[in-house]
């Protein structure tokens, strides 16, 4: 993988002058996932101009801010939404969502499911981080259950939700997931999720030491990297891993790339057939 | 009919699925062939089978504002429920056309009533009970005058899929015959 | 509106399609909707119509999805519209606050039917009027048009998409579900004759560009994603650049800006329909389909000698305080008819609040003919209310 200097990166496709420093706390792994969105679509030469990043609402939700593309800081949950509107109406736009998991799966878990059905071409990157954590520590669909949120004070009694194999199960045609530990594989994975037409999802496992961290005694940000190195296993490794050693192990890697009909395009081919009739 | 301000309120009622509403837009595409003021209202439950339906269409040549018919000219009761309800608000010179499929009791008195089992016949001589509402149509406007058969006509081939033309304007012809040879009961 | 000089172009036209008709002879090139009574038939036709015109039709998952759909497509360069009723609409309220708030142009039409909550989906009602007004949380003001006919339907519909284009901002058009589903005889016009207006493009290079810049009208350019003005939207406040900010004088301007920029176009905005007011004694103020029966209660009064009139608003929001101030100084009593209990009614007492001395003319009334059983009021029920107070 090339290697590109940071400096030619945060002065090209941040808006390095006006709006830093960012918000995000110590330790926290938002900065990593922005540094591999970027270094990607470097590597895709992609114009700026042509180029939108949409959230919603959350920590994750702050970074369209930061980069110097067309960027829309929507409303909670609803950032899957606002990007369909962009890319029906401009499908030669790159359109990518940035999004967490309270924003992705609970509030705006419907709009995420659809896009997937729809198979539009978003690419969704979605930084999961087990915690709202712009609320101050409540528990989201991706809080392990046992753990301790502000609104779980004796153990979240909730099951989790397995973001990938939602996105699947609705049919989403590129999904993957890494950490933000193995962050040469999130840039790859960023890219290829970039470059696939149809919905994407990459899923990123990131660390919230500073919130999620604290409240279960998970250690400081260096401690939680080094959780995700050794519990996030590669798919090879994984199918060789006995049942009995798959507890509190991740899957990473990419999970599905497939090819299906885009919606934008089968669009395109209504219109072209409703006025081709004429 | 000259100068004459002339002003018509009809409500066709009943229930979901008889075509009431369809029969509505016809009638009054056809005053709009006419070149007559037209309002064409509906009121239906939330099921578009099975509940009360109704529709009213205003005819005048001269402006008019509120839409709803309120004390009609002509009431088209397919259902014993919609004749009960709504023959109450029938003009004391207004006509009452009753499909007795359906309408066992008429409680008017001094009101110019026609009865026919509309969809019986419909049934009968078309095989289907679809067309009920155009027979009822024809049958309407020949006693009536509201609109002209001719644009009449027009608008049921304007409203209908072309497959169905044929059909539908037999069953106008069908109504204009119920209507010539209509016997009045005394 | 019937009109008595009909010409072979003259069609038998529904309100619902009346206004699908009149949004996208403004321009409209996108629609992202949901099914909902009475208000479905807009989406249909525009499912229709647009694919035809290369225009974009989409059906999302939810009205919370429509709404943020045709935000993003306008941010985009769309002229974009969505159709609700009353359930819809009510979920729609964060997405319009954020169109508001941003400065995005949109079009959401709202097809009322009786509330709250489900309600009676096939019946008029015309109670979201204040809804559209304070619907969204937070200040900021709204447009709001509201036709009594098929013909205006038609109308206010390109009137709603010119205005979004023209102001920034999110404009909502009210129907009542008599109108949305009634039929009328209609005659379009011209469509070259039909003024359009499309939202002004910046000429500047795109680094000098402010996505808000401030200027004295309170209206500014607005660039559309992928044309080379990478701008940054937000729901946050925000300064000129649209960057988000905690400063008390950034988030001042903001907040003028957004009430400036209606209340400096009263002119522009508000239309009034006077009928029979020049010589009235009493007056009717009512809108929508409940007009309509006032008119036929003023021509049945003018008959038996009485001097009625009515005054109607084609722009309920901003309220015709002005116009309801002149037109109704001098008349005796005001008759408010309407299908809700008072939103119209109370906005009228304050807008006659200091122009009418109540302690010295005790005679004087604003009085009250409502409804919410999902009837309709009747010209009759005009009437008979005019009888009872002397």
């Amino acid at each position: 993988m090339q290697k590109i200097p940071q400096k030619i990166i945060h002065t090209r496709y941040l808006r390095h002058r006006k709006k830093f420093p960012h918000v995000w706390c110590p330790g926290c792994s938002n900065g990593i996932v922005l540094g591999a969105i970027m270094r990607a679509i470097d590597e895709l030469k992609w114009k700026r101009s042509n180029t939108a990043m949409v959230s919603g609402i959350g920590c994750s939700s702050r970074m369209p801010v930061y980069v110097d593309f067309n960027t829309l800081h929507s409303l909670h949950g609803r950032a899957i939404a606002y990007a369909t509107g962009i890319k029906m109406f401009k499908p030669e736009m790159n359109v990518m969502v940035v999004t967490g998991d309270g924003d992705a799966t609970a509030i705006g878990g419907n709009h995420f499911i659809h896009a997937a059905r729809r198979n539009i071409d978003l690419t969704v990157i979605l930084i999961n981080n087990y915690i709202y954590g712009m609320t101050g520590g409540q528990y989201s669909p991706t809080t392990p259950t046992g753990d301790i949120a502000t609104t779980t004070p004796y153990g979240n009694i909730d099951p989790v939700f397995d973001i990938c194999e939602l996105a699947m199960g609705a049919g989403a045609t590129f999904v993957a997931r890494t950490t933000a530990y193995h962050a040469l594989e999130a840039q790859s994975f960023i890219k290829q999720a970039l470059e696939h037409k149809g919905f994407s999802l990459v899923e990123i496992i990131s660390a919230c030491p500073v919130i999620y961290g604290k409240l279960n005694k998970k250690g400081d940000a260096i401690a939680m990297m080094n959780a995700m190195k050794k519990n996030a296993v590669s798919l090879k490794a994984w199918e060789k891993l006995p049942e009995d050693k798959l507890k509190g192990k991740i899957k990473r890697g990419i999970l599905r790339n497939e090819i299906r009909p885009e919606y934008t395009d089968e669009y395109a081919k209504l219109v072209q057939k409703v006025q081709g009739g004429k | 009919m000259g100068k004459r301000i002339f002003k018509k309120e009809i409500r066709l009622s009943g229930s979901g699925g008889q075509g009431l509403i369809t029969a509505g837009i016809i009638l009054a595409r056809a005053a709009v062939l006419d070149k007559a003021n037209v309002t064409q209202m509906q009121s239906y439950g939330p099921e578009s089978r099975g509940g009360a339906s109704r529709a009213d269409v205003i005819i005048s040549n001269a402006e008019f504002y509120y839409p709803e018919a309120t004390r009609f000219d002509v009431l088209l009761a397919l259902t014993q429920e919609a004749c009960d309800k709504y023959s109450v608000n029938l003009k004391d010179d207004g006509i009452l056309i009753a499909d007795n499929t359906f309408v066992k009791n008429i409680s008017l008195l001094d009101t110019e009533i026609y009865e026919l089992p509309f969809t019986d016949i419909a049934h009968k001589k078309l095989g289907t009970k679809l067309p009920t509402n155009i027979i009822t149509l024809g049958f309407l406007v020949r006693k009536t005058d509201v609109v002209s058969e001719a644009s009449l006509k027009k608008a049921v081939t304007n409203s209908v899929k072309p497959q169905y033309v044929d059909l539908n304007n037999k069953a106008l012809k069908i109504g204009y015959k119920l209507a010539d040879e209509y016997i009045k009961k005394d | 509106m019937t009109k008595n000089n009909i010409e072979s172009k003259v069609v038998l036209m529904q309100g619902n399609e009346a206004v699908a008709r009149g949004a996208i002879d403004a321009g409209v090139n996108f629609f992202a909707g949901y099914p909902i009574t009475p208000s479905t038939e807009i989406a249909e036709i525009c499912s229709v119509e647009l694919p035809k015109r290369g225009g974009k039709f989409i059906q999302m998952e939810d009205e919370i999805a429509s709404i943020s759909a045709i935000i993003g497509a306008s941010l985009a360069g769309a002229k974009t519209m969505t159709a609700t009723s009353g359930p819809g609409f009510s979920l729609m309220q964060e997405g319009i606050g954020f169109a508001k708030m941003t400065e995005t142009p949109c079009v959401v039409v709202n097809v009322m039917r009786g509330g709250p909550s489900t309600g009676l989906p096939t019946k008029p009602s015309q109670a979201d009027i204040m809804q559209t007004r304070w619907g969204n949380h937070g200040d900021a003001p709204a447009i709001v048009l509201y036709p009594d006919s098929v013909l205006e339907s038609y109308e206010l519909a390109i009137r709603a998409v010119n205005l979004s284009e023209k102001y920034r901002t999110c404009v909502v058009l009210l129907l009542d579900e008599v109108l949305g589903h009634m039929r009328e005889a209609v005659t379009l016009p011209d469509l070259a004759k039909v003024k359009i207006i499309n939202r002004i493009k910046p000429t500047i290079p795109p680094e000098w560009y402010k996505h808000y810049e401030d200027n004295p009208k309170y209206i500014h350019p607005l660039a559309s994603y992928g044309e080379g003005y990478r701008f940054h939207v937000t729901g946050l406040a925000h300064d000129a650049y649209g960057f988000p900010t905690n400063r008390a004088d950034e988030t001042a301007v903001m907040m003028e800006r957004l009430d400036k920029k209606i209340k400096h176009h009263l002119n522009d905005l508000v239309q009034i329909e006077s009928f029979y007011m020049d010589d009235a004694r009493t007056a009717i103020f009512a809108a929508g389909i409940s007009a309509r029966a006032a008119k036929t209660a003023v021509l049945m009064a003018r008959k038996s000698g009485k001097k009625v009139g009515l005054l109607r608003p084609l722009t309920i929001w901003p309220f015709p305080d002005d116009a309801i101030r002149k037109y109704m100084k001098n008349v005796r009593n005001i008759f408010v008819p309407e299908l809700n209990q008072g939103q119209l009614l109370n906005e009228v007492k304050r807008a006659m609040g200091g122009v009418w001395n109540y302690e010295s003319r005790r005679s004087r009334k604003i009085i009250p003919i409502q409804k919410n059983d999902g009837q309709l009021i009747t010209p009759a029920d005009i009437i008979n209310k005019m009888k009872e107070v002397k």
